[in-house]
């Protein structure tokens, strides 16, 4: 597992990726700290929300090597050489990263508490009765401990997004990544949502990956903000730093079109 | 629980309406076997009553067969392998794009002369070619289905670290069965119709037992009338719960 406490829960190396023609990630180098807190801001197209995918392994990297927790993810050992990971492999180590997306997806079949204690059951193989406490535990911190039964299309879509955060945590990721969980809400609901979350940073132990336009939170929560453009890291540093005085051209004329309203 | 109102749990709720009906169903057919109505044209239906047994035989096997057939094909087609995939699109094109009523005579007449030499009972024949043609259709249904999932259910499962075989289990077929229970409503009544075609291969079905009697007694109308009564009589009840599931999508979108 992890050699000390200062090695990166999450390091991109060389990591390249495009679909067709478009290149979106250009040979990356990227690092997470374990228990940082990391914010990804840039322009619409910029890449952002690949690097949270092929880090889910919902995209396969066209080259370099991602390290989770010391381990390769895409990739696993073969003597001396990285091979392309098994599905064992893959499944072994992305069990400690955890998603919230955009778009909710939760599972509509199943109640509020069910898509809590699916994958506990299932795939950590809890017993049902652990799995069904920690749920009710989950949904109660996330403040929906009164729609346990409730199906997905009976909630508003800030519930909806609570559940799909318990859901994630009770798998116990290591590192949560969050992909513009707030753009698909009505603008009243964004901030429950955010509070939630909020409270997963103060909490502390677990590393924070978020792509969000919500830059006033961005600004609160994060350890550090990463400017991220064209597939590159532009700029990055704690978020006084990047949204108080930016040294890049690029930084600078995106936090001018993005804070002046 | 309070919100249950999930599809599946309706039909547990409405099971023992259903079995009751089929029991009410059955009695009858039973009391019209035992004490026949002497009156025409009902003096005929004990010998056409014979029949049914063989076609509700057909019918309950031919659908069992076709039902895993469908579900396995179907899953096949949306496999990632392409071998899998270019295989079962074979079978499902061949099976469809072809008579069943050729299919059943090659089975039935065809696979006992060599080089195959696999001879069956007229049943068993039945059965196979029935639950191949229909399963062929449920394939797509099955794969239609699947392909009608959104992605993001696909994503969520593997952020949660599921195995693509749990995802199939518990993620993808609960919610595709949703989309999949009317058309194989409509398909079970296709198979209960194509029974019919077994009376050419000498399976003494309902129809085979009319065309039986129109030989011996004449009275080809009111023969064939029966005929057809006693095939509405078996579809409807169906068509009727095809309707009912189609009513109930509530968490389908």
């Amino acid at each position: 597992m992890q050699a000390n406490s200062s090695a990166p829960i999450v390091r991109f190396e060389n990591v390249t990726k495009s679909f067709g023609e478009l290149t979106v990630l250009r040979q990356l180098d990227f690092d997470v700290a374990p228990a940082e807190k990391v914010t990804i801001v840039g322009p619409s197209g910029s890449g952002k929300t690949t690097i949270l995918r092929v880090l889910m392994t919902l995209e396969k990297p066209n080259d370099g090597v991602i390290w989770v927790n010391g381990e390769p993810l895409w990739h696993q050992k073969s003597g001396d050489k990285l091979v392309p990971a098994s599905e064992k492999h893959l499944r072994k180590v992305r069990g400690s990263i955890g998603m919230v997306f955009q778009h909710f997806n939760l599972f509509p079949h199943m109640t509020a508490l069910r898509n809590v204690t699916e994958a506990p059951i299932h795939v950590l193989k809890m017993p049902k009765g652990d799995a069904e406490q920690r749920a009710v535990e989950l949904l109660q911190k996330v403040g929906l401990s009164d729609k346990l039964g409730h199906y997905p299309s009976q909630l508003s879509g800030g519930q909806k997004q609570r559940v799909a955060i318990a859901r994630a945590l009770a798998m116990r990721p290591k590192v949560m990544l969050f992909d513009e969980v707030t753009s698909a809400l009505d603008p009243e609901l964004v901030g429950e949502v955010l509070n939630v979350i909020r409270e997963l940073a103060e909490e502390g132990e677990m590393a924070m990956l978020l792509v969000t336009h919500e830059m006033g939170f961005a600004r609160e929560v994060s350890d550090r903000v990463v400017f991220f453009d064209k597939g590159r890291v532009v700029e990055q540093g704690p978020p006084e730093q990047i949204f108080g005085s930016p040294q890049n051209e690029r930084t600078k004329a995106f936090f001018n079109a993005v804070l002046r309203h | 629980m309070p919100n249950e109102d999930h599809l599946l749990v309706k039909i547990r709720n409405y099971a023992f309406l259903v079995i009751g009906l089929l029991a009410i169903g059955i009695a009858i057919g039973v009391e019209l076997t035992v004490n026949p109505p002497e009156t025409a044209p009902f003096d005929l239906l004990p010998i056409l009553l014979r029949g049914l047994a063989v076609t509700i035989e057909l019918t309950l096997l031919g659908a069992a067969l076709a039902l895993v057939v469908a579900i396995v094909a179907g899953v096949a087609r949306s496999s990632g392998h392409i071998i899998v995939r270019t295989i079962t699109g074979f079978y499902v094109e061949v099976f469809r794009g072809t008579s069943i009523l050729v299919q059943l005579f090659w089975i039935f007449f065809v696979l006992p002369l060599p080089p195959f030499n696999l001879s069956l009972t007229p049943l068993q024949a039945g059965v196979l070619a029935l639950g191949l043609n229909v399963g062929a259709y449920g394939a797509e249904v099955v794969r239609g289905a699947i392909g009608a999932i959104p992605s993001g259910q696909i994503e969520a499962s593997i952020a949660l670290n599921m195995s693509p075989g749990l995802m199939m289990r518990r993620v993808i077929i609960p919610q595709a069965m949703v989309r999949i229970l009317p058309p194989f409503g409509n398909l079970l009544i296709e198979l209960l119709k194509a029974t019919s075609l077994v009376s050419l291969i000498t399976l003494s079905d309902v129809t085979f037992q009319g065309l039986a009697l129109r030989q011996s007694v004449g009275r080809t109308t009111e023969v064939f009338l029966l005929i057809l009564v006693i095939y509405f009589l078996l579809a409807y009840p169906l068509t009727l719960g095809v309707r009912w599931l189609e009513r109930q999508r509530q968490w389908a979108t």
